[in-house]
């Protein structure tokens, strides 16, 4: 039995709108045997968890967020307020009490009809 | 595993920068950002000592940045400019009345001064409004047009020598890409200057044309700048999408295609037996034009004329619906006379022929409805004719009018969009309504790709890439 992960996520720059407004969710995942048993990872990967939130937390508009299974090309990624391009992008291995940040810079091409908020980092 | 900067600083990178792959700390790589910044702005010679600029301001992240850079660096390197932000506001309910609230956070924040121009004072306008008359088809042409006139109407007011918008590295590539896709050799050639404007306009400066959009939100997030994530409440313009998505993907596989695509905008060299459309000057407006009149007159007359689809779709089209309605004036102004004879007729003879009476006061009463509000038309240039004939009348009209008990609903009180309704349906006596010459435009219209534009500058990711 592997050490539960606790993880912040932090949606900004409109993705937040893909996940009802919320932008820090503090979550747990479950055991990745249990969660993807033939994902063919032991440990937890940035890979892993965007399927994870696509299942639990996304709410909308899935192409603003994904393409295929990876982060959308456009939506920044920052792994402990770092860049997610230096510690390996979609292949980095989630540590336990890691922030995971996603800023968006794409807009939508469907119409929305609702405001969006400020972003304040 | 930490990196560390490649600056030598002896601290650990927070970022990769996507121009040159170097992994950089937060300081480094403050450094390096405005410091390029500072070098786009005086290799171009963007500024004079002493210059006045207002920076477009959309409260969205690229406009933040550049009024913060463009503040630190007039004091670091002593510029000398008198900065200042203008807004536009395009009258989009819950998009931008609140973008411009950080706008304001920005004039606060930044110690600038703020101008506001609103569609609604400078076309009786608002963006809602236009979008309730034309759909949210082509909304963007409106939106682009007229922003990009309020601007210069705006710089105008300011006195200013340049306007400096953020457009950014991406916007620029994104643009090229736009305009080879739709052949748009005019716009291929100019957007990717970083300064444009001919004589008698006040230039555009974009100073972040070499600063790739990621920098701009990591420098946005690390100085924590508040900005407005901006998403337009109306629909974006589709092919942008696809282009920026491209763009995107292109990024993320090599990251350098950014500024080779800019490069090859910048350096490509077009045909000399290509013909390119001359600058002129509106014969209405008296802007910059490349057509007898500017886009944003014509858009203006359609809403005004309603035949809101004037302006979106080729010009021939537009010369069509034009003659139409014309004929169709031409043809109230002889019904009018009309009236007006048969009025004068039977005020003085007896009360024969009640019906006949009956409906060519309703024509009289949808006629009145079209004359031209001066401020909110064509700066008067339409056909105001009819008012002189309909104040001769209207006494009359309004003693006949009380006398059949027909409601004065048609009245020039009316707001002209109103009367372009009114108008289509005029004509038709029998309650079938007349079509609106436009509605047929409606989806066979395979909009001209070149009209349809440099649309939004700041909801689609879009640019406008000035004159």
């Amino acid at each position: 039995m592997a050490e539960p992960i606790h993880l912040t996520l932090l949606f900004a720059g409109g993705a937040e709108l893909l996940f009802d407004r919320v932008k820090r969710r503090d979550v747990v995942l479950p055991d990745l045997k249990d969660y993807l048993p033939d994902c063919g990872s032991e440990k937890w990967t940035v890979r892993q968890l965007v399927l994870w939130i696509r299942e639990f937390l996304l709410k909308e508009r899935e192409a603003l967020f994904l393409q295929g299974d990876e982060v959308r090309p456009g939506i920044l990624v920052l792994i402990n307020d770092e860049d997610w391009e230096l510690c390996g992008t979609m292949d980095y291995e989630l540590q336990n009490k890691d922030s995971v940040m996603f800023i968006s810079t794409l807009h939508g091409s469907t119409s929305v009809t609702s405001r969006i908020e400020l972003y304040t980092p | 595993m930490p990196v560390p900067c490649r600056g030598g600083c002896g601290n650990n990178a927070v970022l990769k920068r996507p121009k040159t792959g170097d992994a950089l700390c937060k300081e480094c790589f403050f450094w390096a950002f405005e410091t390029e910044i500072h070098y786009t702005i005086t290799k171009a010679e963007l500024f004079n000592k002493g210059d006045s600029v207002a920076i477009g301001a959309s409260g969205g992240k690229d406009s933040t940045v550049l009024a913060y850079v463009l503040k630190t660096l007039n004091q670091r390197f002593n510029y000398g400019l008198n900065l200042m932000l203008l807004s536009i506001d395009e009258g989009i309910t819950g998009y931008r009345d609140d973008s411009l609230e950080t706008v304001k956070q920005n004039r606060d924040d930044y110690e600038m001064p703020l101008k506001i121009l609103s569609y609604k004072d400078l076309y009786g306008w608002t963006m809602d409004e236009i979008v309730a008359q034309i759909g949210r088809k082509n909304n963007c042409t409106f939106c682009g047009v007229f922003r990009r006139q309020a601007l210069d109407r705006g710089a105008a007011m300011l006195g200013v020598k340049c306007i400096a918008t953020g457009h950014n590295a991406d916007d620029i590539a994104e643009t090229v890409l736009m305009n080879v896709l739709r052949g748009d050799i005019a716009r291929l050639k100019r957007c990717t200057a970083v300064a444009t404007g001919s004589e008698g306009t006040i230039p555009r400066v974009k100073p972040l044309k070499y600063t790739y959009e990621k920098e701009i939100v990591m420098y946005a997030h690390y100085k924590k700048l508040v900005y407005f994530s901006t998403e337009c409440v109306f629909a974006p313009n589709a092919y942008r999408g696809h282009a920026r998505a491209l763009l995107k993907d292109l990024e993320k596989i090599r990251p350098a295609c950014i500024m080779d695509i800019i490069y090859s905008g910048e350096t490509m060299s077009v045909k000399e037996q290509v013909s390119l459309p001359t600058q002129r000057i509106c014969s209405r407006c008296k802007f910059v034009s490349s057509q007898e009149v500017c886009k944003a007159c014509v858009l203006l007359e359609g809403l005004n004329k309603g035949l809101p689809k004037l302006g979106i779709g080729k010009s021939s089209k537009a010369k069509r619906m034009l003659e139409e309605y014309n004929a169709k004036q031409a043809e109230k102004e002889t019904v009018l006379k009309d009236v007006i004879q048969d009025l004068n007729d039977t005020s003085i003879s007896d009360d024969t022929g009640h019906k006949n009476r009956k409906k060519d006061s309703n024509k009289e009463n949808a006629s009145n409805g079209e004359s031209c509000n001066k401020n909110n038309c064509c700066g008067g240039s339409c056909r105001s004719k009819t008012n002189v004939d309909v104040a001769a009348s209207n006494k009359k009209l309004d003693m006949l009018l009380e006398q059949y008990g027909l409601d004065d609903n048609t009245s020039d009180k009316k707001s002209i969009k109103e009367n372009g309704v009114t108008d289509t349906n005029v004509s038709d006596e029998n309650g079938v309504t007349d079509t609106n010459i436009s509605d047929h435009s409606d989806d066979e219209t395979p909009f001209n790709g070149q009209e349809e534009d440099d649309t939004c500058s700041s909801a689609c990711g879009g640019i406008s890439v000035g004159f």
